[in-house]
């Protein structure tokens, strides 16, 4: 183990990425994200990367497409306001098969919104975000080191199923120092004989391109790449369990909104109350599997959000609404306390007896 | 196991982040699990900044602190913000040369030290976030003085390094005022 250093998570993501092998990062600065693209500007130079600030969200987008068509790691990073302009470009990725990584560390919207964390991009990361029939693999860390961590594991699926992969943090997490213990990763060599190489006229040419104008063959196209989904969705799922062993009733919380129900958690076993905890780390792939099988034991759940109720919906599409699913929420850039959601458990369980 | 909740909250520009980035390097290097959460926005400008910082034998979940153990309070309008925030018995340290009023609350230990004008006299300027540490860290044992010297070590850039000295007399001026 490397020795622990204290980060904030938009500098231990960024340096990951650099360990991961990422040498192509293109960015523009907003709140609350900008350390990721500073930390670039630093570091890339230093070691044959590139670090480019483009003129604005939509040309780093376009930067990252030609990067990953050319078979490069590449990344860029914004936040809400600025991965709204990335949408176009991540759809052409999509449409193209092509692997990135995208983080986006949310603030509160819709519109300007403000620069206070939040987790009001649900929908947008886990729903594609784009246009057109695709999704993107959605990480969700919930420490520095996991801020960290994930990033490697986000290059890696993404090459690995040929999919951009968006790494969904927010402010707190983007913006908070911990421990963080940094280890070269292991950097999986991945097939990219579709890559724009150049031919050295030994080869046919490698065609990216995300245009179809038969229907029927955007439709296959469109088929095998959710035939593809369907095996990240059977592989890929990743969930932490908290204290679920002999759980009555169930929080689901992701990221920051985790860290807060864990106290409450731990709050509410003080009182006697056997709550648990899933904490989804894949939000798509959603951890089904092990909502499905905690449905078959708790008696009702919560989902505690920094948004108006979004990942509430794939809760009840994952237990099939077999058992209740309350909503504990605080909107806007608030984050809401851990006694808020000790009285959201607690009106859970009186409800659910 | 324990686990204290630090808020240090005055203006921009006062050392708020690197008083509790210290605090954290202190925790780190005794091997307990620590977070450190700045304020970020609008508010660092003239207003308040915050720093919630908490050290930790177990694992930290909210790294917000909304009910400080220990508040340190450099401006009046942090002392009228967090006042009533601390917990039952916390400890609030008050920079008495910039906040006139005292505490009102009754259920609090309170230490008021004039830390702004005393590092003007003893010529260290914009040290008077440290001379409040050293008497934090005198009167509650937050961080065990042995951990001062190895975590300003970590804290202090190496372009800083003769400032390294400063911070730990400023620190003693702190531990050694008396009310």
């Amino acid at each position: 183990m490397a020795d622990k250093i204290l980060m904030k998570g938009n500098e231990a993501l960024a340096e990951a990425a650099i360990m991961a092998g990422c040498r192509h990062y293109f960015g523009y600065p907003i709140t609350p994200q900008t350390e990721v693209a500073a930390y670039m500007a630093k570091r890339m130079p230093k070691i044959g990367g590139v670090f480019l600030q483009a003129e604005s969200e939509i040309a780093a987008i376009n930067m990252v497409i030609g990067a990953a068509a050319a078979g490069k790691r590449a990344m860029t990073s914004s936040s809400s306001p600025g991965i709204s302009l990335k949408s176009e470009g991540i759809s052409y990725m999509a449409g193209c098969d092509l692997p990135a990584l995208i983080v986006n560390v949310q603030r509160g919207g819709p519109g300007l919104g403000g620069i206070q964390p939040s987790q009001s991009d649900y929908f947008q990361a886990t729903c594609g975000g784009g246009h057109g029939d695709f999704h993107l693999l959605v990480l969700a860390p919930s420490s520095v080191q996991e801020m960290a961590d994930l990033v490697a594991k986000g290059f890696d699926l993404a090459e690995k199923y040929r999919m951009p992969c968006m790494l969904l943090a927010d402010g707190t997490m983007g913006q908070m120092m911990e421990p963080v213990s940094l280890e070269e990763a292991k950097v999986e060599a991945h097939d990219k004989s579709w890559a724009l190489t150049g031919t050295k006229n030994e080869r046919r040419p490698n065609i990216i391109n995300s245009l179809a104008l038969q229907p029927n063959e955007l439709e296959q196209w469109n088929e095998e790449r959710f035939k593809r989904y369907e095996i990240v969705k059977e592989n890929e799922q990743m969930a932490e369990s908290y204290l679920m062993d002999d759980a009555e009733y169930c929080v689901v919380a992701f990221g920051i909104a985790a860290r807060v129900s864990q106290n409450a958690v731990d709050a509410a076993r003080a009182k006697g109350i056997k709550v648990g905890m899933i904490r989804p780390i894949t939000l798509w792939p959603f951890p089904e599997k092990v909502l499905k099988a905690a449905a078959e034991k708790c008696k009702a759940f919560l989902s505690v959000e920094l948004n108006m109720g979004q990942m509430i919906k794939d809760v009840k599409l994952a237990i099939d609404c077999k058992k209740p699913v309350d909503l504990c929420y605080r909107t806007g850039g608030m984050i809401p306390s851990p006694e808020e959601v000790l009285s959201a458990i607690e009106k859970m369980q009186k409800e659910g007896k | 196991m324990s686990t204290t909740e630090v808020l240090i909250a005055g203006f921009g520009g006062q050392g708020i982040l690197f008083a509790g980035k210290f605090l954290a390097y202190a925790a780190l290097l005794q091997g307990r699990n620590v977070s450190w959460l700045p304020s970020y926005g609008p508010e660092m400008r003239g207003g308040t900044a915050n720093c919630s910082i908490i050290l930790s034998d177990v694992q930290v979940g909210s790294p917000i602190v909304s009910k400080p153990d220990i508040l340190i309070a450099m401006n009046l309008p942090s002392l009228d913000k967090y006042e009533k925030e601390a917990k039952p018995g916390a400890s609030i340290f008050v920079d008495s040369s910039l906040i006139g009023r005292k505490v009102e609350r009754d259920d609090v230990n309170v230490y008021y030290i004039p830390a702004t004008q005393m590092s003007t006299d003893n010529g260290l300027e914009t040290l008077a976030n440290m001379i409040l540490l050293g008497a934090v860290i005198d009167k509650t044992q937050v961080i065990p003085e042995d951990m001062i010297r190895p975590a300003l070590e970590k804290v202090v850039s190496a372009r800083h390094a003769w400032l390294l000295e400063k911070n730990i007399e400023a620190m003693n001026l702190g531990k050694n005022y008396k009310e």
